[in-house]
């Protein structure tokens, strides 16, 4: 177990280093062969040149490119100073790049947005894990009944429409037909009610794509797991079917329903994108949109690094909650 | 003479082809009478077993061969009332005829009752313990859980329990191993841990379904030598499924021999094995791996393939099989289903030939061969 962990950490170290350089890599090698200007591509379109050339200086992007990849890991790490001249800006660790545009470090802009994300992914995430998991096992347990024709039926509607068709139908329905909740973003700080009433209806958008997918892979892993001897050997132990099932198949059902989890989570942190910008919540995919729309690129880079090392870290605690639950890969 | 009546039936005779709804209770420990599983399916209602009988008293051993398919493992979980426990889908399986175990005809008397009776009162084991075990749990939590089910103890004595058990089946260290998982044990181990568990209750049947297969050779003759050991000290009743004819030559008292879901033959083993009076039965023997003759002078194998449990053939659902089909008069054989009919003591076989016949091919066309 313990040298599973170790190896396990050990992997993850590595990737983290890879992930840097790759990212590193998309944003400063990449355009460079392309032929783009980097330096003008960080100031922003209407850009005078004095302001790119001091910005080219700050970032040394006509340093060799093993010193620009390096300072560029050591910002994570231990921070870094942008100088031109007289002209200092220090970033302090974790520097995920500083915006030349609007005059700030992208890291507190990324970790003030970074709760509102969590916030969405995590409410989802439970709504979606309740009833995607009950639903599907509900349908595995009366397959080919009513129920699990028509459970099934709204799981590929869930699957298939956009969020931006189910947030904006919700929307329209309960927050401006029926106005049971507010269509506005409250700090959870600010008020509880009011935040929960501002998320419940992106928490019911989201799980709903989440629940649908979720609810068919329960209902088939949970048919093949029902259909193992060691399921038979529990019954005919003389145990009870609730036991059989809640116990014996749940345990074997859940493994790979987890590994989905951490993955799902993992890249919702990183931004959820649409229902963000459906729902118009302060979080991290609506950071992108924007800076998407002001060129503003440090901004971009930080969440693309912020979401591939959030993967990262959720793969890891799959690893390890894998090691927990399923005592066989604790020898690989 | 065909098959007398249910009453007045001798024990180990077979019971009736249909019996009254109102018979009474039975004398011997298990019997089971007229039993029948049918599985509905899009090709067909397939008939897996169809109309099997017997009985099987407490310290006895009971061999079940036949080839694959033949329903031996649908029997046993047919006993086991597991047909019925936990079938989801619209399709269920159609159980009917009479499982008397004990004095309690288990096909009327309600799900719960016979959950209460497995793993207490009847255990399995099952052909494969890798798979047969849950790769989640360790081998202790695994025994403890089946005995507390029926036991109202602690997990401490449980595990005491369960340990204890390890230990009677051979496993070295069993207070180590307790907490191994199976993928942890090797194959014989794993079905030594599967007996274990099958026997912490001290069930009074033990259904053993091709408990060796999965094993290599030598570890096959221990976990045989184990049971055998078991069943003297525990005295239970056990049932042993298999389509190695070996496997029941060293453990059985009596042989059933299935076919395509019905007994063709069936009386105590050693009649069963030097005066078998069914052709399918000569070339199970036939089939017999045997250290002590060449491959070339052995009786072939039963030639072609199992009969189709949906449309068994017409007559003697053998017959397409059968080198000696054209034997009986009037073809018999291809228009009436044979019935068991006595051929010895206790011993009976389902077939159109006369005595005469059979005893004379079997000593001198087949026994010289095998
Ligand atoms: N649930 C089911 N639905 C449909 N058919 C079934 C079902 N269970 C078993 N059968 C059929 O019943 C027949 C008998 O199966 P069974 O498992 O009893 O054979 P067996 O004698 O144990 O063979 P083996 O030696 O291979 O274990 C097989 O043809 C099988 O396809
Ligand atoms: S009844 Fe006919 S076909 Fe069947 S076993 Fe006897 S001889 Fe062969
Ligand atoms: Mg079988």
């Amino acid at each position: 177990m313990l040298a599973y962990l170790i190896r396990r950490l050990f992997a993850a170290a590595v990737m983290l280093v890879v992930i840097i350089m790759v990212v590193f890599g998309i944003f400063f090698l990449v355009p460079k062969w392309a032929g783009v200007d980097i330096a003008a591509s960080f100031v922003g379109k209407q850009a005078d040149p004095a302001a790119v050339e001091a910005v080219r200086e700050k970032l040394g992007l006509s340093d060799p490119v093993h010193l620009q990849a390096w300072e560029f890991f050591k910002g994570i790490f231990a921070g870094r100073t942008f100088a031109t001249g007289g002209d200092v800006v220090h970033c302090s660790a974790p520097c995920f790049g500083y915006s030349f545009k609007s005059e700030q470090a992208v890291w507190p802009v990324l970790t003030d947005r970074f709760p509102v994300t969590l916030g969405l992914a995590l409410g989802a995430a439970v709504l979606w894990l309740v009833f995607g998991v009950a639903a599907g096992v509900l349908s595995a347990l009366k397959r080919g009944s009513l129920w699990d024709r028509s459970a099934m039926v709204v799981a590929l509607a869930g699957v298939s429409l956009p969020i931006y068709f189910t947030g904006m139908l919700s929307l329209a329905t309960f927050a401006f037909g029926l106005k049971w909740f507010d269509a506005q973003y409250v700090p959870l700080g600010q008020s509880l009610g009011g935040w929960f009433g501002g998320m419940i209806l992106p928490w019911i958008t989201l799980a709903f794509l989440y629940a649908a997918m979720y609810a068919r892979i329960t209902r088939a892993t949970m048919m093949e797991v029902l259909g193992e001897d060691y399921i038979r050997t529990a019954r005919a132990k003389g145990l009870r079917e609730r036991t059989v099932i809640g116990k014996h198949a749940m345990r074997s059902t859940m493994t790979p329903i987890l590994t989905m989890l951490g993955m799902d989570l993992g890249a919702l942190i990183g931004g959820a994108i649409l229902t963000e910008s459906t729902f118009n919540l302060p979080g991290l995919g609506q950071a992108v949109l924007n800076a998407i729309r002001n060129q503003d690129l440090p901004i971009i880079l930080g969440v693309v690094l912020i979401t591939s090392l959030s993967v990262l870290l959720a793969n890891l605690v799959v690893d390890v909650l894998y090691a927990v639950i399923d005592p066989r890969v604790r020898l690989t | 003479m065909t098959e007398p009546g249910r009453s007045g039936a001798p024990v180990d005779g077979p019971a009736a082809a249909s019996p009254s709804a109102a018979s009474p209770a039975p004398s011997a420990f298990l019997d089971v009478r007229d039993l029948r599983v049918h599985f509905p399916t899009d090709d067909g209602l397939v008939k897996s077993v169809d109309g099997l009988s017997f009985r099987l008293e407490r310290g006895r051993t009971l061999g079940i061969v036949g080839e694959s398919g033949s329903g031996k493992s649908v029997t046993s979980l047919g006993i086991m009332g597991l047909h019925t426990a936990g079938r989801y889908g619209r399709r269920k399986a159609r159980v009917s005829g009479e499982i008397w175990l004990n004095g309690t005809e288990l096909l009327s008397v309600g799900a719960d009752h016979v959950r209460k009776l497995r793993g207490r009162e009847m255990a399995m084991i099952f052909q494969d313990p890798l798979s047969a075990l849950h790769p989640y749990y360790t081998i202790g939590e695994q025994i403890v859980e089946a005995y507390r089910i029926h036991h109202d103890v602690g997990k401490k004595a449980a595990r005491k329990r369960a340990i204890e058990m390890l230990d009677r089946v051979g496993i070295p260290q069993p207070d180590k191993r307790v907490d191994n998982y199976p993928h942890e044990f090797s194959g014989g181990m794993r079905q030594r841990a599967m007996i274990a568990m099958s026997l912490v209750n001290n069930p009074e049947l033990l259904i053993a379904d091709e408990p060796t297969t999965a094993l290599d050779v030598t570890v096959q003759a221990q976990i045989l030598d184990l049971i055998r050991d078991l069943q003297e000290e525990f005295g239970s009743a056990v049932i042993v499924i298999t389509h190695d004819l070996g496997v029941v030559a060293e453990l059985a008292d009596d042989i059933l021999v299935m076919y395509g879901g019905r007994c063709i033959e069936r009386g105590p083993a050693e009649q069963v094995f030097h005066e078998p009076r069914h052709p399918y039965t000569w070339g199970l023997l036939g089939s017999m791996p045997r250290l002590d003759r060449e491959q070339q002078d052995r009786l072939v194998p039963v030639k072609g393939s199992p009969p189709s449990l949906i449309n068994l053939p017409s007559g003697c659902a053998f017959n397409p099989r059968c080198p000696y089909a054209d034997v009986p008069k009037d073809d018999l054989s291809r228009t009436v289903r044979p019935e068991l009919t006595e051929v010895g003591d206790r011993h009976w076989a389902a077939c159109h030939m006369t005595q005469e016949q059979r005893e004379r091919i079997w000593t001198e066309e087949i026994a010289p061969r095998l």
